[in-house]
């Protein structure tokens, strides 16, 4: 490894790219959009949900409960039905997202501790789900004095039962902005380095390369450490809008993100690269980029749970970058884990690196043949 | 043919590669002197730059033995990169830095000493003529310009040795001639120099010259040398009616080709004629031929060109071809 002909390759990737508008544009405007698009659409969804709403008891305590729960903003009342039945059918013609049902038994419920209330939810929207989450968490007290013994010290149970059509499993708003540091990385940055060599190649530049004394270990490095910080440059862009717009909190060490962040990085970087000796023009490796990309959507667990999966996708789910990282990043930020801790995935992620880069330096090679 | 004494900067023995069932390169011997312009002259797809890939150690050749300044090409071939300097047939810079960050790249990449890096491109940029346009990026540079800059970048380090491939192919005659002159300067300095060709009039220029057709190596030698082959071959002929006069040439005995250029027509001959009969016997068997047939002429016997070698040397190989098939 000659650190001036490395050096060289970075310079000069550095300044093409300095001059590529349309590339720079997409660093700073994917993840801007992205984050904008993803994380509003969550937002806007908690506000005014269409709601059904069936009251059976019709007493004055349920009545005040309906008011409470509309009173959130969270839904709005479209239409009122005599049985849950009636709402469960609105919801199937998607006339409502959220049905609320009281029971005629409210006020026994309630002095009995049983749920009061249950809110019927459009699991096929996950954002809806969450939407339901909070409405559970309307506090029965205002709606009239509790008659309970006054020995509150151990929490009380969830008056209002959730019942979730059709996804029963929920995921928290919060995970969608860690992941999509994930997501935008693997779909930037595999992009990159898929395209950067084939361009080459394409443009002539790789047959004058060749004949000189640069080695293939110096050119592929040289390729993929200017991208590792416009990989950092967005990372940050996205936790700082995370942070700024979505008070997505970071529990974790700052350091450990980006620790983790830059295993990602280098993986999808390694990943483009392995693409790119093998793609014959930079459409083909496009082509493959997304036949990557899309598992790594669906499988990896931004999407849907990992747990629910089945064995054979969980298999190839630990195979791709984004999976493991997702895991090292909700740890880190969410529930404040150390990388250190995550040991496991680390590990995965430099394995895969060592692997990825290994086969695209030895699969290129210095030959035309 | 070797001039005595001169060292060998290539030599290259059997040299074949195929592509599938297409044999691009077909046993070829090479022998190219130190210090001399040696040229490649060929119709495109003859080979010329699957050779030069070969010998620079880009293409693993599919038989054949080569030795490139003292190298053994493939095995040697990472040693030997420092050595050389490689001219694309399409201009492969990069067109989105400048003349002068290119520049910097290739003396980083080529090695060129730190220290030195500095004067050296200021002396090509001089020399290149590209005061004005340092700062200029390259892809928005004319044909001759891309030229010069591709010339510029492949001799940075002072290669011993300089494959240039089809160099000229996109330039006007006037940048052609300065590009040449460079080409000598080159030489003169002490540089082995291939520069592969379709043009005649480069050819022309070359010290010594190698013709290929389909692969096949048909001739070699100094310009003077192959046209001195065919002495008493090459006609003119002027004639009243060029396009009919030509047809009744070319059914003549013996007569290789024909072609017009302006009003007259020039006859090569497959054989030169017999001894004692001299030239001006073929002279008058063409001119009775064509008054015979009630057509003027005045045919004269004219000094061989690069072109009439190139024909004889193509057609030849030709016939045989057609025969063994």
């Amino acid at each position: 490894m000659n650190w001036r002909r490395l050096w060289a390759i970075v310079i000069k990737e550095l300044r093409q790219l300095s001059r590529d508008r349309i590339t720079l544009a997409m660093v700073v405007g994917i993840p801007v959009i992205q984050l904008v698009l993803f994380g509003y659409a969550i937002n806007l969804n908690l506000r005014g949900l269409d709601a059904g709403i069936v009251d059976q008891a019709n007493s004055a305590g349920s009545r005040a409960l309906v008011m409470d729960m509309l009173a959130t903003d969270v839904v709005a009342p479209v239409a009122h039905a005599d049985t849950p039945q009636q709402l469960m059918a609105m919801i199937r013609r998607g006339q409502i997202s959220i049905g609320i049902v009281v029971p005629a038994d409210f006020e026994r419920r309630r002095i009995d501790g049983r749920p009061v209330a249950q809110v019927l939810v459009d699991g096929s929207d996950s954002t809806v789900q969450v939407a339901a989450a909070q409405l559970a968490q309307t506090p029965l007290d205002s709606a009239a004095p509790d008659t309970r013994a006054p020995a509150t010290s151990t929490p009380m149970p969830p008056r209002i039962s959730v019942v979730g059509f059709y996804n029963p499993q929920r995921q928290s708003a919060i995970n969608i902005v860690p992941g999509l540091i994930g997501v935008i990385l693997t779909m930037t940055m595999v992009l990159f380095t898929a395209i950067a060599i084939v361009r080459e190649r394409e443009r002539g530049n790789m047959e004058l390369l060749i004949a000189t004394p640069l080695t293939s270990a110096e050119l592929m490095v040289g390729k993929v450490l200017p991208y590792v910080a416009i990989g950092l440059v967005q990372t940050t862009v996205i936790l700082a809008l995370g942070i700024w717009l979505f008070k997505v909190p970071i529990r974790g060490s700052l350091l450990d993100v980006y620790l983790a962040t830059g295993l990602l990085i280098l993986a999808n970087l390694s990943l483009g690269l392995l693409i790119s000796s093998r793609a014959q023009s930079q459409f083909q490796a496009m082509q493959i980029t997304f036949f990557v990309f899309l598992p790594s959507i669906l499988l990896s667990g931004f999407m849907f749970p990992f747990a629910g999966m089945p064995k054979v996708a969980q298999w190839i789910a630990e195979v791709l970058p984004l999976t493991h990282f997702l895991r090292l990043i909700r740890g880190v930020m969410l529930r404040g884990a150390s990388l250190w801790e995550l040991w496991p995935d680390g590990l995965a992620l430099l394995a895969f690196i060592v692997l990825m880069m290994t086969a695209a330096i030895l699969r290129f090679r210095k030959r035309l043949d | 043919m070797k001039e005595e004494g001169a060292a060998v900067a290539i030599r290259a023995s059997g040299l074949t590669r195929r592509f599938g069932d297409l044999v691009a390169v077909d046993r070829v011997d090479l022998e190219v002197p130190s210090r001399k312009v040696y040229g490649f002259l060929g119709p495109n797809g003859s080979g010329k730059s699957t050779t030069i890939r070969m010998l620079c150690g880009l293409l693993t050749p599919s038989a054949g033995e080569i030795e490139v300044l003292g190298l053994r090409v493939p095995a040697e071939a990472e040693a030997l990169r420092s050595h050389i300097g490689y001219m694309t047939q399409k201009f492969s810079l990069f067109e989105d830095l400048t003349v002068r960050e290119n520049l910097e790249f290739l003396a980083a990449i080529q090695g060129v000493p730190r220290k030195r890096t500095r004067a050296r491109i200021d002396d090509l940029i001089e020399q290149y003529h590209f005061g004005d346009l340092q700062k200029q990026l390259a892809g928005t540079m004319s044909g001759g310009q891309k030229q010069r800059l591709a010339l510029a970048c492949a001799v940075i380090h002072e290669p011993e040795l300089l494959f240039l491939d089809e160099p000229t192919s996109a330039v006007d005659p006037e940048s052609r001639r300065d590009f040449w002159e460079k080409l000598f300067e080159l030489a003169d300095a002490g540089t082995t120099l291939l520069v592969s060709t379709h043009l005649m009039d480069e050819a022309e220029r070359c010290h010594r010259l190698a013709i290929l057709d389909h692969g096949v190596l048909v001739a070699d030698g100094t310009p003077r040398e192959l046209t001195a082959r065919l002495s008493g071959r090459t006609f003119i002929v002027e004639a009243a009616e060029p396009r009919r006069a030509q047809k009744l040439i070319v059914d003549l005995p013996g007569v290789l080709s024909v072609a017009q250029v302006g009003t007259s027509l020039r006859v090569l001959m497959a054989e030169p004629a017999a001894d004692g009969e001299g030239a001006e016997h073929t002279c008058r068997v063409i001119d009775d031929a064509l008054t015979g047939a009630g057509q003027q002429a005045a045919t004269v016997a004219v000094q061989a060109n690069l072109e009439d070698v190139f024909v004889a040397v193509t057609r030849r190989d030709a016939d045989q071809r057609q025969q063994a098939a």
